[in-house]
């Protein structure tokens, strides 16, 4: 039995002159949730389209379910589901009728496809939208019929592309139960998302992509270990520090600073505690609360990505827009 | 792949856009009404000779049928992200556009089929050779489907689907025959009719509704629209799969 649901071996995707997925090579296990992060622009998308045959590949090969994504794009195409960063069912059928026509298209056996239809909108609590427009949905129950329309022909494999964006606290739980549970049943799920948390909840394996490339590749545990080196410090003062009492704390390590809280990386966490007791009780100023920890996924993913938190952030907030 | 997979999902993509899209009310009243107000403009015009104008007011009923709403339907769901989910679909490209070009091809019957009745009842007109006037109208309404489905894979928005539709469009209505024959046109310009797939169309209907007197020339028009046909799906699938690279 194959035990590798993709393989991935030098697939490189230009635009014109720009290079958008550089030589990647990797395999994701059959039955394992795999995380795809990077920054906007990593080529995150670009190797998804490529996968699922949407978009040509300008060099390299891989398989998917066992097909070449060169040579069998219709085979990938019956065992793989996309759930993509828009919502882009047919606005003028309603629920029932989008579903339906996916299940049709997907040639699931016409006696089947009422009860799969029945069963997945069950799955996605959504009977009672049934016959309700799809274009008259909120974008939160949108996200949900994209989502079950993806898998309303039992795919082998999962693409989700931003699967929570756009989606309220309550949906977005139950869109990782959902995920869970394909991981009970078997299902291979590939995932991209800006919200390291839910890749490191979510994920058996993750891949970090930088300008097209792979980072670093393994379980969000190992990925955490590998900056390990250093740890965190997390300071809440009383008062928001001065700037000279910022600059006597980012010789510390690197230092991060919002509002009352400072944020330090250090390598050594008991000498780095009694220097900053000291140089706070020396400007007066009192620690109201205080937190040393390992590296978090997003920490970790900082420092293998170069990215700043705040640029993390940005880029949550527009990939919410 | 298989051709039963093949045939059902064209199947299915043609009845979910006439659903989606081209039997919605407005779209059917106005698929009613243009062949109306069209025959209305030409009585008004002139109420001699219409019988002879007939195939020519057919042709065009199944020009604007045809590209005006496929044009709309294809780049509408390429701004939507919808088109996508059809090329996600285990179903080879060529079938999807087949697809497409079905569901515009019906729309466009039916408003030429209305135009068939009203120039039947008001006009008189006779047809002569059946077989010839459905295999000329079905073959016109699928080379114009076309025409509209490969206006709408070359551009990004509707408006621009609309313009170079129109910049298709006006040239084959004028250079058709129905308003000039086209023998007695400059020779430049009778060059540029014989180089569109109307002035076969309209061809084809006009043999097919008066007597033909050399069998050879319904065959030429059959053979010309089949070409037609051909190229442009041929062109419209070359454009839709240099999108994906």
């Amino acid at each position: 039995m194959n035990m590798t649901a993709i393989e991935i071996d030098g697939l490189t995707k230009y635009y014109g002159d720009l290079l958008a997925v550089d030589n990647l090579s990797f395999e994701v296990r059959c039955g394992e949730v795999f995380g795809f992060l990077g920054p906007n622009g990593a080529g995150k998308t670009s190797t998804i389209r490529m996968l699922v045959g949407l978009s040509i590949p300008s060099g390299g090969t891989a398989t998917v379910a066992g097909y070449s994504i060169t040579d069998n794009i219709v085979e990938v195409k019956r065992r793989v589901g996309l759930v993509p960063e828009v919502s882009n069912l047919y606005d003028e059928l309603s629920v029932w009728d989008n579903l339906l026509f996916m299940s049709q298209i997907y040639h699931v056996p016409r006696g089947e496809r009422p009860s799969r239809v029945i069963d997945i909108l069950r799955s996605f609590d959504l009977m009672e939208r049934k016959t309700t427009k799809f274009g008259k949905l909120s974008k939160g129950l949108k996200r949900r019929v994209v989502i079950a329309a993806s898998l309303v022909h039992g795919p082998e494999i999962l693409f989700l592309d931003e699967p929570t964006v756009g989606l309220d606290v309550v949906s977005a739980h139950s869109l990782r139960e959902y995920i869970e549970r394909l991981r009970t049943q078997g299902t291979t799920v590939f995932l991209t998302t800006h919200y390291i948390e839910e890749a490191d909840h979510l994920c058996d394996r993750i891949a970090i992509l930088v300008q097209g490339k792979i980072v670093v590749l393994d379980t969000p545990e190992e990925i955490k270990k590998r900056v390990r080196t250093q740890s965190a410090i997390r300071v809440e003062f009383s008062q928001t520090p001065d700037v000279s009492l910022l600059q006597n704390l980012s010789e510390l390590g690197e230092l991060q600073h919002e509002g009352r809280f400072i944020r330090l990386q250090v390598s050594d966490t008991h000498q780095s505690l009694n220097v900053l007791f000291d140089i706070t009780s020396r400007a007066g100023v009192k620690v109201e609360s205080l937190e040393t920890g390992r590296p978090t996924l997003e920490e970790a993913f900082v420092e293998l990505t170069g990215m700043s938190t705040d640029k993390i952030q940005a880029e949550k907030g527009g990939s919410q827009k | 792949m298989t051709i039963k997979n093949e045939l059902s999902g064209i199947f299915y993509i043609v009845w979910k856009d006439l659903r989606a899209y081209y039997f919605k009310p407005p779209n059917i009243s106005w698929g009613i009404l243009f062949p109306l107000v069209l025959t209305l403009a030409f009585i008004l015009r002139d109420p001699t000779g219409l019988r002879d104008f007939a195939p020519g007011l057919i042709a065009m009923a199944a020009v604007f049928g045809t590209t005006s709403m496929e044009a709309i339907v294809i780049t509408f769901e390429k701004r939507q992200g919808a088109l996508e989910r059809l090329l996600l679909a285990p179903i080879s490209m060529g079938s999807l556009l087949v697809g497409k070009i079905f569901g515009g091809a019906v729309f466009g019957g039916i408003i030429s089929g209305v135009m068939v009745i009203v120039a039947m009842i008001l006009f008189g007109m006779e047809i002569v050779n059946p077989l010839l006037f459905i295999i000329c109208l079905i073959l016109t309404l699928l080379t114009l489907s076309a025409l509209g489905a490969l206006v709408a894979v070359s551009v990004a928005e509707v408006f621009e689907a609309q313009t170079l539709s129109n910049f298709f469009r006006f040239p084959m209505i004028f250079l058709c025959g129905v308003f000039l024959p086209v023998d007695a046109m400059p020779i430049a310009l009778q060059v540029v009719a014989y180089l569109l797939p109307l002035t076969y169309s309209v061809n084809g209907l006009k043999l097919a509704t008066f007597q033909v007197t050399e069998p050879l020339e319904p065959l030429l028009n059959i053979g010309a629209l089949v070409l037609f046909l051909l190229l442009l799906f041929v062109l419209c699938e070359w454009v839709l799969k240099r999108s994906l690279r």
